[in-house]
Parts: structure tokens; sequence; C-alpha cells
């Protein structure tokens, strides 16, 4: 009954996003804002449409419906509810509901927002979006249907959305259950906030086709969906951190990052957002740029679909892939057809694109920030290449090869420390204009306070001169952006008479954008240090130990006392669990205990590290074997991580740093767009000193 | 836009927009090439298999050679299992394949070749020992023979290829039984 | 002359299986000593994750072959050898340095350079100073002139206008 409810709901939302499409067309060539309006309709009645058949393949997976092929893959009775309401998003067919819903939801956020200044943009918006919703769906209803159904048609099982003749409905006994490596936490959210993420980014493309359409090219489509292109970064960026913390608790490699194919696919959006978020503000303050901006929010959208295919197509291997299926073929003709029509928007309109300012000097804010952008973009073509040589070498010398991490390593590790370089000095120079001496002024304090750092590092931490530039270069950008808010409170202080913490306060809030920034600053500057700790001090041994026996690293010692192995039934997963008594320098710090999982529906096993973890350093303990007829021994794998918990710090002051930028305040439609442009301005809170 | 710039109004040259359009083609051809392989992964069934060589295992020869050609086999049904110690499916059909391997090898119409995947020597020997194999085997240098046959690898695989050089059956997962290897064979006459 | 080497190796390893601590060293190679190599090795069967720290059985294999030719004396560079003559190129983490391969390390230098150089060049194009100038961009711009960088100043003028 669900079933049917379902995909017959699925069905009207795809006609409804296809009348949309046709009316915003309509309405927009013949200049009839009613059918404009009936367009809009169409679009918003699309998210409580997709709700629905969402909540009817919830219902089905709650309850246990196995004659549903979706639900007998995704769970088994043994898992808990809010697991088997997460599985929602845990298989091709279900993911690509949530993806439509998501959309669909974002899109209709969009279009009840207020439109009387804009309304000429607002066809088109809704035009792009359906055509992507239009697309999820389509490949939902004909392809990767998740509420087909198992029919028994003469002794054979057969999945059918309806039955066929002389058919039975057939019911599994118990479903296969999630991919063990999905029942984390971590993987719970990492991939909604992964989509939430791509999603977000449709939003800008969809205005900034809009305005190549319509030929409006000012700034107007960037201020619209500044915000959004905030929120987008915040949710992929927490979606990548979520991954990386995904894997260092579950993967049991000792790493969080290991440039897989699918990592980078969803890492390469992430370069071309960033880079975009920082160009806009050139286009905004300078009016400069305008082809560029263009050209990086078309490839982040691209990138986003690119990644999408590329981890339900099966083109790349990877662990992260979902099974090979039919819908691949879709996916490669909607990315090349929205890649053309992109190309050749742009070029038709590109004479209208020129900026309205000139530069004034190499050094100046915007040109460091191009700088910026020529960096990111290089980090990009270093990954798109490593993703797709493979495809390459096999097309002409029929030889797989593998491009690992020492590559990506390799290739990257200079233009993520220019990067870095570049973050420290870019703070310090003016729009319009700088000169090596106005630099030089500003800058000199922080470099030798940086270089004090290095040296004492030096004398005290280490001799490995990577490592060093890198703390260099983390304590230059730590000391310039600290300093940036210090000033910026003094001034006001002494301007204002407020006192230093109000002084700082509204300071950053009266230029978030700014400030966010920078704290975003700060906060990769840690992620910095936890990245230097990991890729460079990761040290590592291995033992079979007897109970009772040592093993050393890093001033460490673990002690094996036991271990134990049982089933719980319940849950359909059998534990083995060691205990080992950890020292350092003799002294005892506790137990922890690393185990493997074995989940019996999917016969597969989940190595959990055992993990203490200090800002100074973790030790990470997995238990890679052992003797089951004995119990005498078993084999133990440590890392220790120095400084890789300041990765994790810098993340949340990272999330924070986003928070504070993209908080809304004002809706930026309603500033007025000459005063806009002058300096990056803000509805003024109301505050103690005002 | 309200005012002109000292910037001219220039479009994209036609040779910027030639090599964008160039560049686009080739990439999405090179995707979709990526694509129609990992569509593809098998050889087809009613197609000739392409020829390729093997090094035998020391003690599982053919006819007292060391190496082999597909080609070689011309008139000849080859049946190539694929397999591999660390598989523990492949270990439910080794007898099976060893029986099948006793009927058909006095007539020497029928030959079964072994290709060990991803193993290692001393896994290899081990396997072969344990279940007693006779028929010859051969390990899968750099995996030529599986990029040929199958991509996307899953063990065990079996495939058929008839006097022909055809390929005309593929048998995914271990063999139930004898009778099904035999069956299989049958029907290929 | 490759299949020398391999029979050669099969021969070897087979001795050395059967005849058990007759080449082994002094002393057992170390789990770390494996580890090393395996790290170095990405097996087929578990893509894109380094063989010391893949589960699988398969994985299991060839660290213990690594364990076994360590054992034999042989050196690293040899190991990596046999694991590529045996597997194919793509049990390394990355392409090694022939035919096509070089593209790969090549082309990004290459891109990124050109890019470098065309926005060196965009940049000089722009900032060469014009005889005529819209007068408008002269008082959109915040700090036009080098003479006020004071930050202090630029950051009061800015706050100022925010007011």
């Amino acid at each position: 009954m669900f079933a049917e409810f379902g995909y017959g709901i699925l069905v009207v939302t795809f006609l409804v996003a296809f009348y949309s499409v046709i009316a915003a067309i309509y309405g927009a060539t013949k200049k009839s804002p009613s059918v404009v309006e009936s367009a809009r309709r169409a679009m918003l009645l699309t998210f409580p449409l997709i709700s629905i058949a969402a909540l009817s393949l919830i219902y089905l997976l709650v309850n246990d419906h196995y004659e549903v092929s979706f639900v007998y893959e995704v769970t088994s009775r043994s898992m808990p509810t809010y697991l088997k309401v997460t599985a929602w998003w845990g298989g091709q067919a279900g993911s690509l509901v949530f993806w439509s819903f998501l959309l669909s939801g974002f899109a209709s956020a969009v279009t009840l927002r207020k439109w009387d200044r804009d309304i000429e943009f607002l066809p088109w918006v809704i035009v792009v979006c359906s055509i992507t919703l239009m697309f999820f769906l389509g490949l939902v209803v004909f392809y990767e249907n998740p509420f087909t159904r198992f029919w028994l048609v003469g002794g054979n099982v057969e999945p059918h959305m309806f039955a066929p003749l002389n058919a039975t409905l057939f019911t599994a006994q118990d479903g296969q259950g999630l991919n063990p490596l999905l029942r984390h936490p971590g993987m719970v959210i990492h991939p909604p906030m992964l989509y939430l993420g791509f999603v977000s980014f449709v939003i800008p493309y969809a205005f900034a086709m809009a305005a190549l359409i319509t030929g409006r090219t000012d700034d107007r489509w960037i201020r619209l969906t500044r915000r959004w292109s905030l929120w987008a970064w915040l949710f992929l960026s927490f979606g990548l951190v979520l991954g990386g913390r995904w894997a260092y608790d579950v993967l049991g490699w000792g790493g969080y990052w290991g440039w897989d194919p699918v990592e980078i696919a969803a890492f390469m959006p992430w370069l071309t957002g960033t880079a975009f978020l920082h160009s806009v503000m050139i286009q905004e303050k300078r009016g400069l740029l305008k082809h560029w901006n263009m050209i990086l929010v078309i490839l982040t959208y691209s990138l986003v679909i690119f990644g999408t295919f590329l981890t339900r197509s099966g083109v790349l291997s990877s662990v992260h892939a979902f099974a090979e299926s039919a819908i691949g073929p879709l996916f490669f003709a909607f990315i090349g057809i929205s890649l053309a029509t992109s190309i050749a928007l742009l070029i038709w309109r590109w004479p209208n694109l020129h900026g309205e300012t000139e530069m004034k000097s190499m050094l100046s804010r915007e040109a460091l920030f191009l700088l910026n952008n020529l960096l990111f973009m290089s980090i990009l073509v270093v990954c798109f290449w490593g993703v797709i040589f493979p495809l390459i070498s096999e097309l002409f010398t029929g030889q797989k090869v593998t491009v690992g991490p020492p590559f990506y390593e390799r290739a990257t590790a200079p233009l993520f420390a220019s990067l870095l370089f570049l973050m420290g000095v870019a703070p310090l120079s003016a729009w319009g204009h700088s000169t090596i001496q106005t630099l030089g002024r500003s800058m000199w304090k922080s470099a030798l306070a940086a270089l004090i750092v290095t040296v004492s590092l030096f004398f005290t931490y280490t001799k490995i001169a990577g490592a060093l530039i890198g703390f260099f270069l983390i304590a230059f950008i730590l000391f310039v952006t600290v300093q940036e808010f210090w000033r910026g409170a003094r001034a006001r202080q002494n301007a204002q008479g407020e006192n230093f913490f109000t002084a700082l306060w509204t300071l950053t809030g009266r230029n978030r954008r700014r400030y966010g920034g920078y704290i975003i600053h700060i906060s990769i500057a840690l992620m910095a240090i936890g990245i230097l700790g990991i890729e460079i001090f990761q040290s590592e041994t291995q033992g079979t130990l007897s109970k009772g026996e040592q093993l050393n690293l890093a001033g460490y010692t673990i002690e094996y006392r036991e271990l134990a192995s049982w089933d719980d039934i319940g849950a359909g997963v059998n534990y083995t669990r060691a205990v080992v008594d950890i020292y350092e320098n003799g002294v005892y710090l506790g137990q922890l205990k690393p185990r493997i999982d074995y989940y019996f529906d999917s016969q597969q096993n989940m190595t959990i590290p055992g993990n203490r973890s200090t800002l100074r350093d973790d030790l990470y303990i997995l238990l890679v074997d052992w003797q089951p007829v004995s119990n005498a021994g078993a084999t133990f794998k440590i890392f220790v991580n120095p400084l890789v918990n300041w990765l994790w710090i810098g993340c949340l002051l990272f999330l924070a740093g986003i928070i504070v930028a993209a908080w809304p305040d004002r809706d930026p439609a309603d500033e007025p767009a000459s005063a806009a442009r002058s300096v990056s301005k803000h509805a003024g809170q109301p505050s103690a000193a005002d | 836009m309200t005012e002109e710039t000292t910037n001219a109004r220039r479009g994209v040259p036609i040779w910027a927009q030639i090599v964008i359009w160039a560049f686009l083609v080739g990439l999405l051809a090179l995707v979709g090439f990526g694509l129609q392989r990992a569509r593809n992964p098998m050889a087809i069934i009613g197609e000739p298999v392409p020829d390729f060589d093997l090094v035998y295992y020391e003690g599982y020869e053919y006819n007292n050679q060391s190496e082999m050609k597909l080609s070689d086999f011309q008139g000849k049904i080859v049946v190539i299992n694929i397999w591999a110690s660390w598989c523990k499916p492949c270990e439910q059909e080794a007898p099976e394949l060893e029986q099948a391997w006793q009927f058909y090898k006095d007539g020497g119409d029928v030959v079964l070749i072994g290709v060990d995947y991803v193993d290692t020597p001393a896994g290899a020997n081990e396997y072969l020992t344990k279940f007693n194999i006779s028929f010859p085997n051969a390990p899968d240098l750099k995996s030529n023979i599986s990029s040929i046959l199958n991509r996307q690898m899953g063990v065990p695989e079996t495939y058929f290829i008839d006097r022909e050089g055809i390929l005309r059956h593929v048998k995914v997962g271990p063999f139930a039984s004898l009778d099904e290897i035999k069956s299989v064979i049958q029907n290929m006459e | 002359m490759k299949k020398y080497l391999l029979g050669l190796t099969l021969a070897l390893l087979l001795a050395a299986l059967y005849t058990g601590a007759a080449f082994a060293q002094d002393t057992p190679p170390t789990d770390d000593e494996v580890n090393a190599i395996a790290h170095k090795l990405y097996c087929p069967v578990c893509e894109s994750t380094p063989l010391d720290v893949c589960p699988t059985d398969a994985c299991k294999d060839w660290r213990e072959l690594i364990r076994t030719m360590l054992a034999e004396g042989k050196t690293e560079d040899q190991i990596l050898q046999h694991f590529v003559d045996q597997y194919g190129d793509r049990v390394l983490a990355q392409p090694p340095l022939t035919g096509l391969n070089w593209l790969i390390y090549i082309l990004p230098p290459a891109i990124i350079l050109a890019g470098a150089v065309v926005l060196f060049r965009s940049l000089k194009e722009w900032t060469k100073p014009k005889a005529v100038s819209a007068g408008s961009n002269e008082a959109r711009s915040e700090s036009s002139s080098s003479t006020k960088d004071d930050y202090v100043a630029r950051l009061e003028e800015e706050l100022k206008k925010q007011k």
C-alpha cells in the first residue's frame, strides 16, 4: 500500500517539477507574471510532495517491510530504529530521494523570499532548480525506485514495482542490513551534511545562470546568494570534517584522510567553493572578476554533480562507491548538457561581464585574492588530474595504475604552504592599493614573532625543515590575525570609549564576514598544526604479545592484559575486545580497549581503535589479530599521532567562524545597492555602546 | 554596468572557444570511456575472447608445456576458472573442479585451467596441495587475464570458451555440483 | 628473462616453504619492517587502502610474502619489484616514471605555471597606469592615496562609514 502510494507521489512530483520548468520558461519569455507565479507555486508544491513520499519510505524502513527491495538491502531486524531511519540515505535509491528532498526544500526556501526587485531572475532560478530536481526525481522514478518490491514469479523472486502476471508478493524474513561501516554516528550525519553542501551550491548556480540569461550581470546575483554560498560551504566543510573523524574512529588506519578518489570528489567542489567565496568579495568591493566568478560557480556546480556521479556510476572504485548501476549514463548526459549550456551562456554574455574598475597594484588585496584563487585552482588541477589519470592510463596503455597519497601529498604540500603564507599576508594588504613598504610595515612584527617561535621549536621540538616551515607559517597567521582583532578592538576602544571586550564584540558583529573570515583563518592554522603533526611526526609499531607482555613506542608502553569475545545476538554483532594497560615513561595512565566488531548479517569486520587523546598527542591502538584457540597472543598496532587533536579543535572553531560569517542579519536584498559597494555594510545591531 | 570602461567589450576569441569546447569534448569522452568500462566489466558472451598467455605453476603444467597461449587451444573447449587461495567460496567448488578434470582430462577435448588471482605463491601452493588439485594452474600475472575476462573482480568466476574461441558461458560464484559443470559443457557441444 | 626470473622466485619461495629456516636470517623480520614496505603497496583486492592496514585475507597473505622475502634477505627494492612483476604497476602507491605516466607528474605543474603566467600578465595589464580613467572609479576605492595608508586611520574610517 505504502509502496504504491509513495511511488505515485514521486511520479506526481516529477510531473509538477516538469510543469514548473515549462511554465517558468513560458512565463519568462511571454513576460507573463501570472504564469511565472504558477510555476513558483508548482515549485513550492514539490516540497510537501517529496516529504510525503519520503515519509512513506521511512514508514516502510522502520516497519521491516522486507517485501520492498530497498528496505531489504539497507535494514535488518537487529538494527535500532534510528539507524533504520538513517538507512534512508544508506543506499543508492533512497539517497537519490534524499537529494531531491533537500533540493526541493532549498529551492522552495529561495522562491519564498521577497522578489520585488529581482523579479526577472525568478523564472530562471525556478528553471535551473526544477530541471536539477527533475533529473534526480527522474532517476528515482525510472531507474532507481526505492519502492520496488519482490515478486514471486514462477518460482523466481524478481524485483518489480507493480505485480507481474500470476505473481505473489514475496517478503524476505530479514534484511541484509546496513553496511556496518555506515552504522557510526559520524556516518549518520556525514552524508546528509555533504548532500546539504552539494545541494545548497545549486542555488548560487541557479542565480548565476539567471543573471546570464537575463543579461543582468552586475553583482546582484552574488549579493543575493552570498549567504547561500556560505551555508553551502559550511555544510560541505562540516561533511568533510565528519568524514575525516569517522575514518579516524572506524576505518582503523590511524588517519583521517586517505586521498581516496571519492573523498577527493567531495573535496573538489569545496576547493572551487572556497575560491568563489574569496573572489566574490572582489566583485562586491571592486566590481572586478565577473567572468571569473561565473566560471567558479559553474565549476562548483559541475563538480558537485560530477562528484555525485563518481560515487554512483562505478567509474572509480573506492570504499565509498555505491554499487554500479544503470544511472551512470544519465548522470553523464546531465553533466555534459549542463556544462555545455553553462559554457555557451557564459561565452554569449562574455562581453557584458567586463570589470568596472581596474587593478591598482600587484600587492593590493584583490591581487592577493587572485593569487589565492590561483592556488586553490592549482590544488584542484592536482586533484582532478590524480582522479582522472588512472582512466587515461587504462585507455591508452591498458595498464591500471594507482594514484595514492604520496602523489597528492607531494604535489599539494607546497600549494597549501603558499596558501598559508597568503593567509598571513592578505589581511594586511588594503583594497585597491598596497606597496611593499606598507605591507612590510604592517607585517614585520608578526613575522619576527613567528620566527622566534620557529627558532625555539628548532631547539626544543623538531629539526625537520618541512615542519619548521609549516610551524613558521602557522605562527605567522596566528600572530597576524590575532593582531588584526587586537588592533581593531583597540581602535574602537579609543574611538568609542568601550572596554576592550565590548569593542571586540561589536567589531566582530559589525563586520561579521571579515571577522568570521579571520576566525576561519585562525582555525585553519590550528588544523594545520594537527595535519603537520600526523603527516610528519606520526610513528607506529606493531607486535604480537602474550598476556603480560609489553610493546613500546615514543615513550608509551602498552601491556596486554586480557581478551574477551562475545556475541550480542540482538544487535547481530560479535565483539572481540582486548584490554591493554598503558604507561607513559613508566607512569600508569589507564586502560584502552581496542576491539573488532564482526557483523553477522553483512559478514564484515570493523576495527575500532582504543584512543587516548591529549593536546600533545593521540595514542591510537588497533587490535589487528588474535589467536582464537589459546587466547594467549594478540597482535596490536599502535600509532602515536602528535598534535592531531588540534585538527579537531580547529574544525570546531572553523564551524564557529562560518556561523559568525553566515549568521543571517538583515536581508542583503534590502541593502541599498549604492552603499553596498563602499564598504561591506551591515545592519548595526543596537549594542550597549551605541 | 552602467558606464563604459576603458576596456573594450571583447567577446571570447574564436581560438579560445575552440580550445574550451575541445577540452570539454575530450573530458566527456574520457569519462564516457570510464563509464563504458564500468558498465561492461566482462568479456561479452558470444564474442571471441582476446588472446592471452600464461606461465603455469611448476607441477601444474599442461602437456608438459611450461606456458600456454589461448589460441593454441583452437578446437578445444577451454574452461578458465579464476580463483584465489584467500577466497572462501572457491574452496567449496575446488573438489568439484578437480573431479571434472578427472572426468575430462583423458578425452583431451576439454581443457580446464585454473587462474590464480592476486595471490602469493605460498598461499597458492598450500591451496593446491590441500585440495589435491592436478589440473593446470597458473598465476594471473599483472592481473592480465582477469582484466581481459572481468574487471570488477569477484572470485570465483568460471569462463567457458568454445572450440572457435568464443565465450559461451560465465559462471559467477562457486559451482554447486559436478553435474552443473558437466551440463554447461554439454550445452556447448 | 621475465619467465626465468619468475620461475626462480617461485622455486626459491617453494624451497623456502619446504626447507623452513634454511634461508632465514638470524632474527626474523619484525612486523614494523614488514609494514614499512607494505605501506608502499596497494593490493588490488582492497582498492585505495594501503597494504599495511588492509584487513582482508588476501592482504594478510601479501604481508606474509613480504616477511618471507625479508627473511630471505631481499632488499626493499627487490620486494617492490617482485610485486610489480607479479601484479602490475597498480600495486605501487603512485605510477612509476615510465611512458605515459610522465604526464601525471608533468601536466599539473605545467598547467599551474601557465595559470600563474596568465594571472601575472593580466595583473600587469590591469595595473598599467591608464591615461584615461573614469572618475567614478576613483571615488569608489576606499584607500586611494598611499600616504593615508595607516591601518588604524583606515579602520576607523571604515567603522565610521558603517555608523
